[in-house]
């Protein structure tokens, strides 16, 4: 590994300032799981490393019932899947942090640094868009707040600039009737990079029976995580059933823009973006009516 | 740029305080400053597991934690498993049903069945394969390990 300097930053302004004075020669540090190794394999070259897991609202998750979650960019996997309001009210996001890596990579990696990697296929980005997250970016003197679909900008690319990095992300409170789920489908049972990850998330009506909102998103289908609305609009007013989701379905598949690579043909993908999305559908609906 | 750093933390009870540079790996800071060469490097990319050390009881791969990182916290490897000249029960039951050959993924495994059994005192079969997936043994063929760490809940 090349040498580099190491800073444990004291807050946000803090990190910020030393990313902008550092003229992207300084990278932030979470749990390290894709950056020491990019780091190792001389992928990334860094005079700085800034480690911000010292910083309590990068580092916490906090639930409220009016103002909902805040998850720290920062805040390992398992802290989160073992948090009991996200149990609660954040399926999606328990299925996709209990099943980046294994438990070692779960004590460490965290879904800012999921997110910041930005790749096509990162577990935890279709769950956190069906979620409606909101991405809270720190600069130095000031915040702003992007939509986590608007993001991945393409592959390892972010709407991050210079001095900018991500603090934490927001998701609003669920509304009654919601339920959500992610699933990927790996070639074996755990330890694999996604072929491809569908994230749903439904609302029903006060009956739970129709749907009158829903959110689909897919992973490793495009060059980033892909927000399909035309597939969730299709299922405003509809009765939350199996043709339902079909239909659905087939929009998500008509919206994906897979390629042949050694973890599967494009025309393999399209065919599991059609399962997955029924799956995924079927589960959040599940999830909804307990 | 490559001035070192003095860390403090504490390891398997003991207050250690090493010099490190900041691109060296915790894995490289047990191994080659303390000389405590329980953790094993295999991959050095975090999919073996045999690195595996405990963080403030997390389960961590110490070949993706920087030494610098450790400051002023708590880490077990697998020489702090063993106390007063016992073998830790998981260590007792590797030896009774042969869960090991030549034994580079040992350390990793037990440190990985010690924190399931820490979360979880009464696995399934299912559940300890599942926590094991990030340890690799090219060895065993998993199954005897996966008895041993059945056998030592029952015991436990
Ligand atoms: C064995 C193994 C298995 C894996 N399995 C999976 C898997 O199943 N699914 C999956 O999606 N991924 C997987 N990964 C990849 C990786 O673990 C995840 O992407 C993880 O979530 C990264 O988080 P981190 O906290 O470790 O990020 P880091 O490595 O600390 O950072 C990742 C990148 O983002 C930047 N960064 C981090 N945080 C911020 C921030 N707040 N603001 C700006 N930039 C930031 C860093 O500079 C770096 O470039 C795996 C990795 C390994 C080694
Ligand atoms: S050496 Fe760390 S996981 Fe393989
Ligand atoms: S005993 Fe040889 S790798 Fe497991």
């Amino acid at each position: 590994m090349q040498p580099f300097r190491y800073i444990r930053a004291q807050n946000a302004e803090h990190a910020a300032t030393l990313l902008q004075q550092q003229n992207g020669r300084a990278r932030i540090l979470a749990g390290g799981t894709d950056l020491i190794v990019a780091l190792r394999e001389r992928r990334i070259e860094a005079d700085l490393v800034i480690d911000i897991k010292g910083i309590p609202e990068v580092d916490d998750v906090t639930f409220d019932a009016h103002d909902g979650l805040r998850i720290g960019a920062a805040a390992p996997c398992y802290r989160i899947y073992r948090h009991a309001d996200v149990v609660r009210h954040y399926p999606g996001i328990i299925d996709a942090a209990s099943l980046i890596g294994g438990v070692q990579i779960q004590g460490r990696a965290s879904l800012g640094g999921n997110l910041c990697n930005a790749s096509p296929a990162a577990d935890s980005i279709p769950a956190l868009i069906v979620h409606s997250a909101i991405c809270d970016i720190a600069l130095p003197q000031t915040r702003r707040r992007v939509p986590v679909e608007e993001f991945c900008v393409a592959p390892g690319k972010t709407v991050l600039g210079r001095g900018e990095f991500l603090a934490s992300l927001h998701l609003p409170p669920p509304p009654p009737g919601f339920g959500a789920a992610y699933l990927r489908f790996i070639p074996r049972n755990e330890m694999d990079i996604a072929v491809v990850g569908v994230g749903a998330s439904v609302q029903l009506d006060a009956d739970r029976r129709h749907i009158v909102a829903a959110r689909i998103a897919l992973g490793a289908v495009a060059p980033t995580p892909l927000f399909v609305p035309e597939a969730g609009a299709a299922l405003l007013g509809a009765v939350a059933d199996e043709a339902a989701f079909v239909r659905a379905a087939e929009i998500a598949q008509a919206a994906a823009r897979p390629i042949t690579d050694m973890r599967g043909t494009a025309e393999f993908r399209r065919h599991l973006v059609g399962v997955l999305t029924r799956r995924a559908l079927a589960q959040a609906v599940e999830r909804a009516r307990k | 740029m490559k001035s070192k750093v003095i860390v403090a933390t504490t390891i398997n009870d003991d207050d250690v305080e090493f010099l490190c540079e900041p691109r060296q790996s915790l894995l490289e800071v047990l191994r080659d400053v303390l000389g405590l060469t329980g953790a094993k490097e295999g991959c050095n990319n975090g999919n073996c597991g045999a690195c595996n050390v405990l963080l403030d009881g997390v389960l961590v791969n110490s070949c993706l934690v920087l030494g610098v990182e450790v400051e002023g916290r708590t880490i077990e490897t697998v020489e702090g498993l063993a106390a007063g000249g016992q073998l830790h029960p998981l260590q007792q039951k590797f030896l009774e049903h042969a869960a090991l050959q030549c034994g580079i993924c040992t350390p990793g495994f037990l440190l990985a069945a010690k924190s399931l059994l820490t979360h979880n005192p009464d696995p399934t079969e299912g559940e300890v394969r599942h926590w094991l997936a990030g340890n690799l043994c090219r060895c065993t063929g998993y199954d005897k390990i996966v008895r041993a760490v059945l056998d030592a809940a029952d015991a436990g």
